[in-house]
């Protein structure tokens, strides 16, 4: 509980602190009163309109990442499953591609996030054949890298086909995610498929605890492992795909902080999961910060500072594991 | 881009001074390769004597002479495409890829590099250059009086002139200093981008646009297809403003070049600003 306490206190004082990191320099008190108050000012449209949505989005974002993480992680039992390493995100990228691209979304605006769900299901279903009921490290990492790969070149093919001059630079966006000039549309768009998704993984805190003890002891202290699979793939698909669609893919989050809340929740893995939440909430939450603290002018996109803070730690995971994949 | 830009302004600069000596005889096939040459060397040429224009050059949305460019045939603006219509003469923009110029170049085509405008300024100079270049001095002294008489028939800037705003795909502007900057200023607006020292084109944020509060954002052009780049025009800031009037968008085709096509910018422009002091 005091871990609980002190990741919601941390969410927060960021999520405060997100909300006054921009552009104007409003003191933080005018900016907060705007913020309340809607008095039709420039600096309560920036407030309400420009960075609301923007600390709301890493909030759910973060949350998202890091609990698809904790759980994917939980299941395989293996603490590099992460739905950027092993190419959850950039599927997801590629149905929001998709749906944006072949118009759909004009037509209907919902289609964004649904491709983007139907994809990430796809890569989930394939990862979970390719690495198998156990899989080892290898085959996970492996199985990862070919549909990263895949669904990468098909992202780049689609937007190189596009009529649209701007649509080629869309690639590093897909790519490396940002919440630049996000809006309340994209907040709403989201959270109903966020909100699905956190549900199905939360519950399956008592089945992740039971599948420590192995599938076996799981299925006679009678779990259904079947079922639980099956929350588990539209559970991920849903956060991850709803992420996607809104802020591009963001990388690492799930691989870095269920790694560094591990030992504080004593490896149990339902508390990891509501903690990994509100962790990776945090970790957005900062990472979003820095990108518009350190180069304010060149929209830094997200995925690089998690890439420079996740990829370390990703080697080190693949060296402690190595005598597996040996 | 600095020392580009400071090129481009050396280019311009050079090609207001004194007009090279015009070659004995005037070239006969001449291929275009840059938007903006197409459309000064389709004004200016005689009949027959441009022979190809660039694939832009067809598209009503970039080029404001796509129907006079419909007879002539395009080019991809490459070495071994230009080099296969055996030009005698090839014009090309600052922008276009330096390989290919020197690769013409080295297979003994001369090749004339044309810097794209950054004001109404250098427009009668691009005239100037392109009529030596063809051989069509006298048209090109016609449609620079022609210019600078329409130019200053559209020049009455109030005292008080309504703050403005160019806003672009992927959140992009321009300042003074440039082409559509001047195009603002000359149609009577204040361009706010200024007013934060930016004076080429640069990122203006979404934030900064909106704590800047201008009368007008001028947004730039929906092109076809999708792109993620263009969500920012339809952020929903840009409508919370109360005092602020989101005022359609700009016609690429009569911005992009330094051609006297800009008077249409300027005229639109004008009309704008007409309308935006009427209702305040």
């Amino acid at each position: 509980m005091r871990l609980a306490g002190g990741l919601i206190v941390l969410v927060a004082g960021l999520f405060i602190l997100s909300l006054l990191s921009g552009y104007s320099s409003a003191g933080a008190f005018d900016s907060l009163t705007a913020l309340v108050r809607d008095d039709a000012s420039p600096l309560s449209v920036v407030m309400r309109e420009i960075r609301l949505p923007r600390a709301l989005l890493a909030v759910m974002i973060g949350a998202s990442l890091g609990l698809s993480g904790a759980a994917m992680q939980g299941y395989l039992r293996n603490p590099l499953a992460e739905p950027g390493l092993i190419g959850i995100s950039g599927a997801a990228g590629l149905g929001a591609v998709l749906a944006i691209q072949s118009g759909l979304v004009l037509i209907f605006p919902l289609a964004l996030p649904l491709a983007a769900l139907g994809m990430a299901v796809l890569a989930v279903l394939l990862i979970l054949a390719l690495a198998g009921r156990r899989g080892t490290s290898i085959t996970l990492i492996l199985a990862g890298i070919a549909i990263s790969a895949l669904a990468g070149a098909l992202t780049s093919l689609v937007l190189n086909l596009s009529p649209n001059p701007f649509a080629a630079a869309d690639i590093i966006f897909w790519m490396m995610g940002s919440l630049a000039d996000r809006s309340f549309a994209h907040v709403w768009l989201a959270l109903p498929f966020m909100v699905l998704g956190w549900g199905m993984l939360i519950s399956l805190g008592r089945g992740l605890d039971a599948l420590t003890l192995g599938e076996d002891a799981a299925e006679a202290m009678g779990l259904r492992l079947s079922r639980l699979r099956l929350m588990l793939i539209l559970g991920v698909a849903a956060c991850v795909g709803a992420a996607t669609a809104v802020a591009g893919a963001i990388g690492f989050v799930g691989l870095v902080v269920p790694h560094l809340l591990r030992g504080m929740v004593g490896a149990r893995a339902s508390a990891l999961l509501w903690a990994s939440a509100l962790g990776g909430a945090a970790m957005v939450l900062a990472a979003d910060i820095a990108v518009r603290e350190l180069l304010p002018a060149r929209d830094l996109k997200l995925g690089v500072l998690m890439a420079l803070v996740g990829a370390p730690l990703f080697l080190h995971l693949i060296y402690r594991t190595r005598k597996e994949m040996a | 881009m600095l020392v580009l830009t400071g090129m481009a302004v050396a280019a311009v600069v050079a090609a207001a001074g004194p007009a090279p000596v015009p070659p004995v005889l005037p070239p006969v096939r001449v291929v275009s390769i840059n938007l903006c040459t197409d459309q000064l060397a389709l004004g200016l040429a005689a009949p027959g004597q441009l022979i190809s224009v660039s694939r832009l050059a067809h598209d009503p949305d970039s080029s404001a002479m796509a129907d006079a460019a419909r007879h002539l045939p395009t080019n991809g603006s490459g070495a071994e495409e230009v080099y296969l219509l055996a030009p005698d003469l090839v014009l090309a923009g600052t922008y276009t890829s330096p390989d290919t110029v020197q690769m013409l170049r080295n297979l003994g085509i001369p090749v004339e590099i044309f810097a794209p405008a950054q004001s109404l300024q250098d427009i009668p100079a691009l005239l100037a250059r392109m009529g030596a270049v063809l051989g069509r001095e006298p048209a090109a002294l016609a449609q620079i009086s022609a210019f600078r008489a329409a130019l200053a028939q559209l020049d009455d800037a109030p005292a008080n002139r309504p703050r403005a705003a160019l806003y672009y795909v992927n959140s992009y502007t321009s300042g003074d200093r440039t082409l559509a900057g001047d195009i603002l200023s000359t149609a009577g607006f204040a361009n706010v981008a200024t007013e934060i020292g930016l004076h080429r084109g640069a990122t203006l944020a979404l934030e900064q646009l909106v704590m800047l509060q201008p009368d007008v954002i001028i947004t730039g052009r929906d092109y076809p297809g999708q792109a993620r780049a263009e969500d920012n025009l339809n952020h929903p800031a840009l409508r919370a403003l109360p005092g602020t009037r989101l005022a359609g968008t700009l016609t690429d085709r009569d911005w992009i070049c330094g051609t006297p096509k800009v008077l249409n910018a300027v005229r639109i422009m004008r009309a704008l600003r007409l309308s935006v002091e009427v209702t305040q």
